[in-house]
């Protein structure tokens, strides 16, 4: 599904991404733990191209293509979307019309189901713009829901639980799920143990580098044991 | 007996009144208020229980008197229609409003200016909102391609206690040409004022929006908004201004301004007055491009940049 093949990005001489390879598979949900500022977001951004992060070195081979010079519209086409981590505020755009464009104006049924899906029930959001009104955890939700309507063959999720309240936190992980169900692989980054349990297999990021890979479990005990009080700090705190 | 040339210009105003996006059926119906008036010809004009229209065709234009009975509650809009079909020609409205104590009214109107060369067209209104009546104004304009077209309407009301002036003139089909709008609300004891304009600005566009709110009554409120877009060689200059002249007077001025590409100029003037230590006004201004994360958050669904971007500029305009 995706490969990332040594993966660089260097910004102002400084590695921010270092020699980076991955793996998604198809129907895989594959975790990306990593503390903060060890460029998480970053890889979201170089395999989604927003942002104007470009590689400095490496491939990204998407359904054995590389993809690294597409625009964000020509990797979306071919199957890829994310779920940003802050998601914008689109004035006088409706959560109804922006679940309808994601999911290339599939029915109000199918619309009112992805809601459901995140725990949103329709009658009260549909119509309500996606601008500020709404708190940061029902922009996530919202953010998660257009994902499931678009059902891409690749889902990056970044931080998917980040803002969300502990009563909602089981509604993410069965979005999750139901993604994975209607045949998405899923990139699922996080800086949660507890997040990362719900995939197949769990990368750990340090430095830019992904140092181990493995089940959820083993990877889970290897963070808390070694990188829990890691300071690794390496991502860009300035737009490129 | 209508003559032909009234009908055939009155049919003309129809179809193009529908391209507008207006609802021909409405202007048929005998239950809807209704005014039709093309160049300085009112070729309709029906009022409703509880509301009366009555006309003077002028030399370049038509005075309009416009009266919404005490108490009446006119259920559906009041639909009216201005325009002028030829390349050119010049169309002077003057309206008078007059929405009497506790009266309840809500009133669309379509401007249509499809094939403007040349073309002036002109609203002088003059409005009196009762006390704790309710009016509700939307304009929206249809123009055409080449932006020929001065568009000047001017509006002074007064809002009695506890009333509701509620206004929308939104001009983003086809080229604006020059606008010069200017609008200004007084507000007694507890009335509400919400003046809000929206405009996609084209070409060589040039737009002026003077929104003045006067809060004079206690516990009055008031928000002037606008929402302008801007591409191309389009020029924008917004002036909001709000003056809390009362205890307890509450308002706000929220202006945004989206500059689309390098050659655009936009210009925002909030003023804010307090006269009052217990009056409350604020602003917010902000220009600026689209946003870069609202665009690739909507071309990671599929949509292709240009696309993104009419997304973005439909929604601040709606």
């Amino acid at each position: 599904m995706l490969a990332v093949q040594n993966l660089r990005l260097k910004l102002n001489g400084k590695s921010i991404i270092d020699d980076l390879s991955l793996e998604v598979k198809d129907g895989e949900i594959h975790g990306v733990l990593g503390e903060n500022g060890t460029g998480k977001t970053t890889i979201a951004y170089l395999i989604m191209g927003v942002n104007n992060y470009k590689p400095t070195g490496g491939k990204i081979i998407f359904g054995g293509q590389d993809i690294a010079e597409l625009s964000v519209s020509q990797r979306a086409k071919m199957g890829i979307s994310l779920a940003w981590q802050e998601p914008a505020r689109i004035e006088g755009l409706t959560v109804g019309d922006y679940l309808r464009l994601s999911g290339n104006n599939q029915g109000i049924e199918q619309t009112k189901r992805y809601l459901r899906m995140v725990g949103l029930e329709p009658t009260q959001y549909l119509d309500r713009d996606i601008d500020a009104t709404l708190s940061g955890g029902e922009r996530k939700r919202i953010e998660l829901a257009s994902v499931l309507a678009m059902r891409p063959k690749l889902a990056i999720l970044d931080e998917p639980d980040s803002g969300i309240d502990i009563v909602a936190l089981p509604l993410i992980f069965n979005g999750i799920a139901e993604m994975n169900k209607q045949g998405s692989s899923v990139l699922l980054i996080t800086h949660s143990e507890k997040m990362a349990e719900i995939a197949h297999r769990v990368s750990i990021l340090c430095g830019g580098k992904i140092i181990r890979t493995g089940t959820p479990l083993e990877t889970s005990e290897w963070f808390k044991d070694n990188c829990r009080t890691c300071l690794h700090i390496n991502e860009p705190t300035e737009e490129i | 007996m209508i003559s032909q040339s009234v009908e055939k210009e009155y049919q003309g105003m129809l179809d193009a009144y529908e391209k507008a996006g207006g609802d021909k059926s409405a202007l048929k119906s005998k239950e809807v208020a209704r005014l039709v008036i093309h160049k300085n010809k009112v070729l309709g004009s029906d009022g409703v229980k509880g509301l009366k229209i009555e006309t003077r065709e002028t030399k370049s234009g038509v005075d309009v008197h416009l009266l919404v009975e005490e108490g009446a509650k006119i259920p559906r809009p009041v639909h009216l229609c201005f325009g002028i079909l030829p390349k050119e020609g010049l169309q002077e409205i003057i309206m008078k409003v007059n929405a009497k104590d506790n009266s309840q009214v809500s009133v669309i109107a379509h401007c249509i200016f499809p094939n403007a060369v040349k073309v002036i067209h002109k609203m002088d209104a003059d409005i009196e909102i009762g006390n704790n009546a309710k009016f509700d104004y939307k304009e929206t304009h249809y123009h055409g391609e080449v932006g020929g077209i001065e568009v000047i309407p001017k509006a002074k009301v007064r809002v009695g206690k506890g009333g509701v002036w509620q206004s929308t003139f939104a001009l983003s089909q086809g080229l604006v040409g020059r606008l010069d709008y200017d609008f200004e609300v007084f507000c007694e004891e507890r009335a509400v004022a919400e003046l809000v304009v929206k405009v996609y600005g084209k070409g060589s566009d040039d737009i002026k929006v003077w929104e003045k709110i006067y809060l004079n009554g206690t516990g009055a409120r008031g928000l002037a908004k606008s929402r302008i877009v801007l591409s191309d060689k389009a020029k924008a200059e917004v002036r909001g201004e709000t003056y809390g002249n009362a205890p307890y007077a509450r308002g706000h001025v929220d202006c945004i301004e989206l500059v689309n590409g390098t050659e655009a100029v936009a210009r925002a003037i909030p003023i804010v007055s307090v006269t009052d230590g217990r009056a409350k006004v604020t602003h917010e201004a902000a220009i600026g491009s689209i946003d870069k994360k609202q665009v690739e958050t909507l071309m990671a669904r599929g949509l292709d940049e240009s696309e993104a971007v009419d997304v973005i500029v439909r929604g601040i305009l709606r």
